[in-house]
This record gives C-alpha cells, structure tokens and sequence, in this order.
C-alpha cells in the first residue's frame, strides 16, 4: 500500500493507493506514526480515491489518524470514498464519529 | 442441492495470505458473473474470516487456514474458511459489534461486517479445537450478453 503525505499551505493530504488490510496496516500506522513530531495543519484530509479494497483493519486505521490530528488540535475530513469501503465504514457506523465527503 | 464446483486452499496462517485468499475467492466466484458489488462483498467476508484466523487463532504457532469455496445451480456462492487453533469460549459475545480480544488495531467490527456482508452467516467453534465460519452470497443472475 502506497501511503502520500503532502504539505499544501494550509492542510494537509494524505492519500491511501491500493488494498488496505491487517498486512498493510501496520504500514500505514508507522507513516502515520511521522506525523507525531510535526505541528499539524488544522485541515486534514485523507483521499481513498485510490484505494482498491479495505476491510475492518480500515476502520482501526482511521480512527487512529482521526485521534491523531484532534489530538494535535485539528479536524480529519475523509473524501472520495469508493463504494466498497464505503459499505464497509457504514457496516461499522462510522460516519457517526468521522467526518466524510 | 449438490454445488457444480469447489475448491479448497489451505495456506499458512501469515498476514501476506490475507491479499491472496480474497483473490482467489474472487476469482473462483468469477465463474457466476457477479457485479462488481457482489465481487466486493464475498472479498470483504473472506478477508475478514481469514484475518480473524491469522489474528487470533494461533496466538504461539504457525497454524494452518483452510479455505473452501462451492458454487451452486442456482446461482450461491458458499465459503467456508477454517482453522484448527484456540476457538472462542463465547459466539454470541465474540459476534457483538466492537467486542474484541485484539488490541487498538482492532475494531472488533469483523462479525458484525460478515453479518452484514453475507446472505447466510454462521459460526462453529470449540475452545483448543478450533473455529469455523461458513457464509453463502446469492449472486443475481445477468442477461446473457
Ligand atoms: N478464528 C478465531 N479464533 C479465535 N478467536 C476468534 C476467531 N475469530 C474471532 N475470534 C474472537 O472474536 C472476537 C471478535 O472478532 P471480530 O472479527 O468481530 O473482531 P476483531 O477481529 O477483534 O476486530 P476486527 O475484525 O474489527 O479487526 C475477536 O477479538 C476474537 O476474540
Ligand atoms: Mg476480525
């Protein structure tokens, strides 16, 4: 799984390409784990329009990015969902506690 | 009803089958011309069962994951997916949305994703013998093209 992190002026993008599961997800959390030691923009969005297939090891990956940039005083927007994941992060209710566009 | 074909995998319980089981399920599955939709429902079912097996089946050793998928005249796609490791103690609790023995990478949302995923969805388990979970998609027939 191909993970981008890129610094736009006021925000910040993070881009997931290709299938998101257990094996990829410890991946993912130690690229997200850089993010620690920077000061976060207060905009994050995450864009999984490349993201090919995810299942339940998703729903632990967001919410932990989600906790991460609240933490550092920001808000995650979660965009392009394709509609695979889309069926799996509604299964779990997460727009509940997320927000998406 | 007897299936028209099968087929079975049996693979080490390592993180990297996760990728490979749900392919070839998906693949297998081809053979009942399903949408992209119901493609991504038994791929969403068959990772979730297996993960579980990698995950919590075999705490101390390598176990082995067996996978077996049936496809039936009238169109159901059938799976079971099977591990020989420490079982659950308690289906119904384990089944509960977001109850999980895993750690914060675990949502504890896979059952409830199954459920909702799968036509049919059942689980068999014995504590030190191992867990079964068996899931049937009925795939809706196409116009010939
Ligand atoms: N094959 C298995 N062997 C032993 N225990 C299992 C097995 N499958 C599930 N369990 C138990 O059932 C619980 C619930 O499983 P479920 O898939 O719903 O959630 P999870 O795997 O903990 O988290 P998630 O699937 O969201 O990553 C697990 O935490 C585990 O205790
Ligand atoms: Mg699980």
């Amino acid at each position: 799984m191909d993970v981008k992190i890129e610094r736009l002026r006021e925000s910040l993008k993070i881009s997931l390409k290709g299938e998101l599961d257990q094996h990829e997800a410890r991946g993912v959390l130690m690229r997200f784990g850089e993010l620690e030691s920077q000061a976060l923009p207060a905009r994050c969005v995450l864009d999984l329009s490349a993201l090919g297939f995810t299942d339940s090891s998703g729903i632990a990956v967001l919410l932990g990015l989600e906790r991460r940039v609240r933490d550092a005083g920001g808000e995650l927007t979660v965009v392009n969902i394709p509609p695979q994941a889309r069926r799996v992060f509604d299964a779990a209710g997460l727009s509940r506690v997320m927000r998406f566009e | 009803m007897r299936p028209i074909n099968e087929m079975t995998l049996t693979f080490p319980a390592r993180s990297v089958n996760e990728g490979f089981a749900r392919l070839a399920a998906a693949a297998f599955a081809a053979q009942l011309d399903p949408t992209m939709d119901e493609l991504g429902d038994i791929k969403t079912v068959i990772s979730e069962a297996v993960t579980n097996c990698i995950v919590h089946a075999y705490p101390d050793t390598l176990g082995a994951v067996r996978m077996r998928c049936r496809i039936y005249p009238d169109g159901r796609f059938e799976a079971t997916v099977a591990d020989s490791g420490v079982g659950i103690a308690d289906i119904e609790k384990a089944r509960e949305p977001m109850f999980s023995t895993g750690g914060a990478e675990r949502s504890g949302m896979g059952f409830t994703i199954m459920e909702s995923f799968a036509d049919s969805f059942t689980v068999r388990s014995r504590p030190g013998k191992g867990t079964t979970v068996r899931f049937t998609k009925r795939i809706s027939p196409r116009a010939k093209k």
